[in-house]
């Protein structure tokens, strides 16, 4: 390997690394505020590359109808709830957001061909038919057994992992999409060549980390899901519910992993079913910072993209045997270095 | 009914009538009924394992609970949750104080007006200077973790933190436990302070002489009943109460 080639593998590390490191503060945000791990993490890259694809193509994602069915779903319930406890002046606010948000948002797509939108209108219009759908879920799925052991929670995750990769086949079909490069910029780099799309990722990534640091750090919305994180009954009874906390969270994930599966979309060719691998490598990141820790999950996830990055010239047959078995010894470090706390 | 019960009726903040409280299958409160008015201190005094914590914790709804509920004038659903009674200004002081151990003392005190910051009141920043006010050593200590300050600390970060919430009834378990004298005095003295800005508290304590020294009307709950009740200057005088809760001390 010369130092042409290391450097250009070392740009698809930070770049895949970058990805994984955003999906890996995901996962350890949503595990530590709501005890859920979020297995469909990878779904909603998968949707949001798919998404983004769709719309360039002039077609009708199919994440317009799943929008519209669980926001319907939810209508209902917040309806029957709000009408059993007489509150029929919370009726069209439900409607409103549940079902009217999601039909305004169908008939523009109708309206207007969205292939021929500038791209950043065309990101937007995929942020919101995806970035929803988490909160969705959350309040649909997670947040009826809220307070059950995390394994019912994980059995819970794989089932929507299940589902929602089978909708996807449904939607996009089984074919690979790849949207064209954001940019065509390159950059000279001594003797090897920094592509324009590598640089975009990372400054992408870099500025949504440091969003959310500033979210975490210094808005109080922030630290009540922190304070979520770190006493449940005390964030209660500063009136933080776990509803809110968990809707918040869930919020925050999705907008993460559309916002990745948009930046990679133009690198890596995505099929519906592609999220669970993406997702999977944030995992290995997240796991080694031992589901808590968010510096050391982002390390985690950069560390596992250089690894799949050079592990795929060396022996690109074993590039995924690798990276997960990476896990093996981090498990093991974590075992014997931590005190075993039973769960609470 | 006639018209000077009416005006009583007004300033009770919280009726409680019958009310029992169950873990799984064993009770631990027998339906006890009692009564806060509006800028009074009521004391809960018992001892250990009589259910004095069992019955804030079911009042600010962390437990279910059986039997009647007024707070505010308004009867409480059986689906009521701790965020709406937080919301109509209910806060309490748990006896494990729940802080945040890894955030500064600050957060955790800005973090008490939370509920007021969604509900639209901007004023966290006002409330928080009057806080350090009442407990300058929380000042000097602010950027510090919640983990690391010391017991009385720890106190006094609660407290500060739940009047964060401006509250309009304030629960409190044990705000002296484990506490040296001069800062037990410190916080009875806030307590006072707060009655006299109106803030209604339904006060459980161990300490009994210092609870009945501050408090208007007291109840002595044993195990999971009401046994005695009264103005709290009758009761510190009874000798039931003095045989049982002030005991020898009382020649200091
Ligand atoms: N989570 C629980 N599950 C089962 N029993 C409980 C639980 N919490 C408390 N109890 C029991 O309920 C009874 C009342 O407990 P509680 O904590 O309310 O007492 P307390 O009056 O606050 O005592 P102390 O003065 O020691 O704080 C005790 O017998 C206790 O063992
Ligand atoms: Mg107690």
């Amino acid at each position: 390997m010369d130092l042409q080639i290391a450097l250009l593998l070392g740009q698809d590390g930070v770049t895949n690394g970058a990805i994984y490191a955003l999906l890996a503060l995901a996962l350890v945000l949503v595990f530590a505020v709501t005890r859920v791990i979020f297995i469909p993490q990878g779904e909603f890259v998968a949707f949001g590359a798919l998404t983004l694809a769709s719309l360039q193509a002039g077609r009708l994602p199919g994440t317009v109808w799943l929008l519209l069915a669980m926001g319907t779903a939810i209508a209902l319930i917040e309806g029957a709830t709000a009408v059993r406890a007489r509150r029929f002046r919370r009726l069209p606010l439900i409607l409103l957001l549940n079902c009217g948000a999601p039909l305004l948002l169908a008939a523009s797509l109708l309206a207007v061909s969205p292939a021929g939108l500038p791209l950043p209108v065309q990101v937007l219009l995929t942020l919101m038919l995806v970035v929803p759908l988490a909160p969705m879920l959350y309040r649909l799925a997670y947040q009826p057994i809220a307070e059950a052991s995390v394994l019912a929670l994980l059995i819970v995750s794989v089932a929507v992992h299940v589902t929602l990769t089978g909708l996807g086949l449904v939607f996009f079909g089984a074919e690979g999409s790849r949207t064209p490069a954001f940019t065509d910029a390159s950059f000279a780099l001594g003797d090897a060549v920094l592509q324009g799309q590598t640089v975009l990722v990372i400054v992408a990534s870099i500025l949504l980390i440091v969003a959310l640091y500033f979210f975490f750090e210094r808005t109080l919305y922030g630290k009540a899901l922190r304070a979520t994180a770190m006493n449940r009954t005390g964030a209660r009874l500063m009136g933080i519910s776990g509803d809110l906390a968990g809707l918040l969270s869930f919020t925050l994930a999705g907008a993460i992993g559309a916002f990745s599966g948009v930046l990679i979309s133009p690198i890596t060719t995505i099929y519906y079913d592609s999220g669970f691998l993406i997702g999977l490598k944030g995992f290995v990141g997240a796991i080694i910072g031992g589901l808590a820790s968010y510096p050391l999950a982002a390390a985690g996830a950069v560390l596992v993209g250089f690894l799949e990055a050079y592990s795929s010239f060396w022996a690109s047959a074993f590039k995924e045997v690798i990276v997960f078995t990476l896990i093996i010894p981090v498990l093991l470090w974590r075992s014997l270095k931590t005190r075993h706390v039973e769960e609470a | 009914m006639s018209a000077p019960l009416a005006t009583e009726e007004r300033s009770v903040v919280l009726e409680v009538r019958d009310l029992s409280v169950s873990y799984g299958k064993v009770e631990a409160l027998h339906g006890l009924s009692l009564r806060v008015h509006r800028g009074e201190i009521v004391t809960v005094i018992g001892p250990n394992g009589a259910g004095k914590t069992t019955l804030l914790s079911a009042l600010i709804g962390l437990l279910p609970l059986r039997g009647d509920l007024v707070y505010l004038g308004e009867r409480q659903s059986a689906g009521r949750s701790v965020e709406q009674l937080v919301r109509q200004g209910m806060t309490l002081v748990p006896e494990k104080r729940e802080l945040f151990a890894e955030m500064s003392v600050s957060d955790n005190l800005l973090l008490g007006a939370f509920d007021r910051y969604r509900a639209g009141h901007r004023d966290q920043l006002e409330t928080i200077d009057h806080v350090f006010d009442i407990f300058p050593r929380l000042m000097e200590r602010r950027e510090q973790m919640a983990g690391t300050l010391s017991g009385g600390e720890r106190q006094m970060l609660a407290m500060g933190r739940a009047l964060m919430a401006k509250p309009r009834l304030l629960l409190l378990d044990e705000p002296s436990l484990g506490l040296a004298p001069l800062v037990i005095r410190e916080i009875f003295r806030t307590i006072a302070h707060l009655r006299s800005i109106g803030v209604a508290m339904l006060l459980v304590e161990q300490n009994a002489r210092a609870a009945l020294q501050v408090a208007d009307y007291a109840y002595v709950l044993e195990t999971g009943n009401i046994s005695l009740e009264g103005p709290s200057g009758s009761l510190a005088s009874d000798p039931r109460v003095i045989e049982s809760y002030l005991g020898l001390g009382g020649r200091h």
